[in-house]
């Protein structure tokens, strides 16, 4: 497990202000998209982050537009998982094809702050900070296949043969 | 206990009855992408696949910053021209259509019963002609080029009943902003949205989308209206294949059922930064901004723009105030000329821009300033969406855009009308 650090945002985070419109449409290298991540929510965060660091939110983390930047900006970061009360249907699905976990737990949106020391069990579905643990509920079967893959490409290789 | 529209159409698709909550395979009908094409390309290729697997359910529409507003966006739309060359796909629309969604329904691809994925958020839109569909992002999309198959989980359904007629000067964008001011940018994550009731009945297609369009603001999966004689009577002129009318049983399952008696909405106003921020417009009257919007895949149909047009008739645009037009489409934007409607805005002192997505999403035509306000009848009013990080967007009806941009403040339409 990797000890990451806390980055602690509210609910609604939405597509634009983790990876801004403007550069959707400019094919990006992962570091320069890392460059941008959160750009217009915190922009202390894309020169201070630290790879295994967690982002927590509050509900409907990801609302908004359909870019999957949103979700590729985070993991080329450095970023180990997102936690948050609820995902938006769509960032759910993006982070998962492209390989960034996500954990779903209430428990742990709400106590954890900007700052903590916090390790995750994906397997066990816990997020240990100190002598807490959070537990989360597992994936649905559906999407833990594409996960383990690595992503949605990897996976997709292999239901069509080319691995 | 009967089902739901979602529940029939992905169980159609799928095979076998299906509840909500179940996990199912299913071969969409349509896919549409557009400038993010290049993107999914680009995902597409590693895949070591030589063809996509159904070139005849690609739909590309080229949309979000057209005509290229600089060389790395002229570039994506080469890469995209010349894979549609490649892979023979023949439904292909090149800058001069419009917005996706709106060329989308009038190719008619929207269609009844068809169950179809797009690579934009907005693709819930379909919803008004009585078809399912949903957005997913461009890895996914890769992923159906190569398969032709997608995993989803049938949705719960909300169902909204609305009842009564609209009150003067309120119109679709009003009603569908009061519901997710009450409710919450989150209420429909994961769900089916079914618009019903009389009041249903009696919207046109262009509110219909407008409706369904912004389910995606409350989180919606797919938005959705049961087709009647409207919807038939647009699709007699359009449609090129069969379709199949699928409704919900009378004894569905919903999750819960809101009711709105549209005859008590006044005009709404989504305030920053989120859409669910709304606020009746006597609550931010004499709000000053910068820039008016009208148009968007939202409201750019010819009812938002002779809305517009009625208002702003023989007047001028307030001299602190840049007016942009954006028509949904080309189609819009030839019915609106034939019809005078873009002398009068034109005349009233409105900047023309051509069909397409222009500055909604912040990428050129008309970016906003640090400290400068936009009020838009887009949907979207995020944080920096439109220019900075120091502005901000409201959002609102085209008859309060119309009036407001007169005004010179945000004004409530009424006393225009």
């Amino acid at each position: 497990m990797t000890k990451g650090r806390v980055w602690k945002y509210g609910d609604d985070v939405n597509t634009d202000v983790i990876f801004p419109g403007k550069y959707t449409y400019v094919l990006m290298e992962p570091a320069e998209m890392a460059k941008h991540a959160l750009e217009d929510l915190d922009p202390e965060f894309a020169a201070s982050v630290r790879p295994g660091d967690v982002i927590v939110a509050g509900k409907n983390f990801g609302c908004g537009s359909s870019r999957e930047q949103a979700a590729a900006c985070l993991k080329f970061a450095g970023v180990q998982a997102v936690v948050a009360k609820s995902f938006a249907r769509i960032y759910f699905r993006n982070a998962i094809n492209l390989g960034l976990p996500v954990c779903q737990s209430i428990e742990a949106s709400e106590h954890l702050k900007t700052g903590d020391e916090v390790e995750i069990d994906f397997a066990a579905g816990k997020i240990i900070v100190g002598d807490k643990v959070y537990a989360f509920p597992p994936l649905p079967d559906s999407v833990i296949g594409i996960l383990a893959a690595g992503g949605l490409i990897e996976y997709t290789k292999i239901k069509i043969g080319k691995k | 206990m009967g089902q739901t529209f979602s529940e029939k159409v992905l169980g159609k698709k799928a095979g076998r009855r299906v509840r909500a909550g179940d996990v199912i395979t299913v071969s969409p009908d349509f896919y549409l992408s557009h400038d993010n094409a290049s993107a999914i390309i680009s995902e597409f290729r590693k895949l070591g696949l030589k063809n996509v697997k159904a070139p005849e359910k690609i739909v590309i529409i080229l949309d979000h910053i057209v005509p290229a507003a600089a060389e790395k966006y002229a570039q994506n739309h080469k890469t995209i021209r010349e894979f549609v060359a490649e892979q023979k796909i023949p439904n292909f629309f090149d800058i001069q259509h419009g917005v996706c969604h709106q060329v989308f329904s009038e190719a008619s691809f929207a269609l009844p019963g068809k169950v179809i994925m797009g690579s934009d958020s907005h693709t819930t839109t379909y919803g008004a002609f009585g078809a399912f569909s949903a957005g997913v992002g461009r890895t996914e999309v890769a992923s159906i080029w190569a398969t032709d198959e997608i995993w989803l989980r049938v949705p719960e359904t909300l169902e909204i009943g609305l009842e009564g007629k609209f009150a003067r000067g309120v119109s679709a964008k009003d009603v569908i902003l009061k519901i997710i001011g009450d409710h919450g940018a989150d209420r429909a994550n994961y769900m089916a949205v079914e618009f019903t009731g009389p009041a249903a009945g009696n919207f046109s297609l262009a509110s219909r989308m407008t409706l369904a369009n912004m389910a995606a603001e409350m989180g919606a999966k797919n938005g959705y209206f049961e087709p009647d004689d409207r919807t038939l009577e647009w699709l007699k002129k359009r449609a090129r294949t069969d379709y199949e009318i699928i409704k919900s049983d009378p004894d569905a399952g919903y999750e819960a059922t809101l009711t709105y008696d549209i005859s008590k909405v006044e005009p709404q106003v989504a305030c920053p930064h989120t859409v669910d921020n709304v606020k009746p417009v006597a609550a931010v009257e004499g709000t000053k901004f910068h820039q008016a919007l009208l148009g968007t895949c939202t409201n750019g149909r010819m009812e938002d723009l002779e809305m517009a047009a009625k208002i702003l008739k023989g007047r001028k645009i307030h001299s602190q105030i840049r007016a942009l037009v954006l028509p949904a489409s080309r189609e819009v934007y030839l019915e609106a000329l034939k019809k005078g409607i873009m002398e009068v805005l034109s005349e009233a002192g409105c900047v023309i821009l051509n069909p397409g997505c222009g500055p909604c999403l912040g990428a050129h035509e008309g970016i906003l300033a640090p400290g400068e306000v936009v009020l838009s009848t887009s949907n979207r009013n995020f944080k920096g969406r439109m220019g900075s990080r120091d502005s901000e967007i409201y959002l609102a009806s085209p008859a309060t855009v119309a009036a407001s941009a007169l005004a010179g403040k945000i004004t409530d339409p009424r006393k225009y009308l």
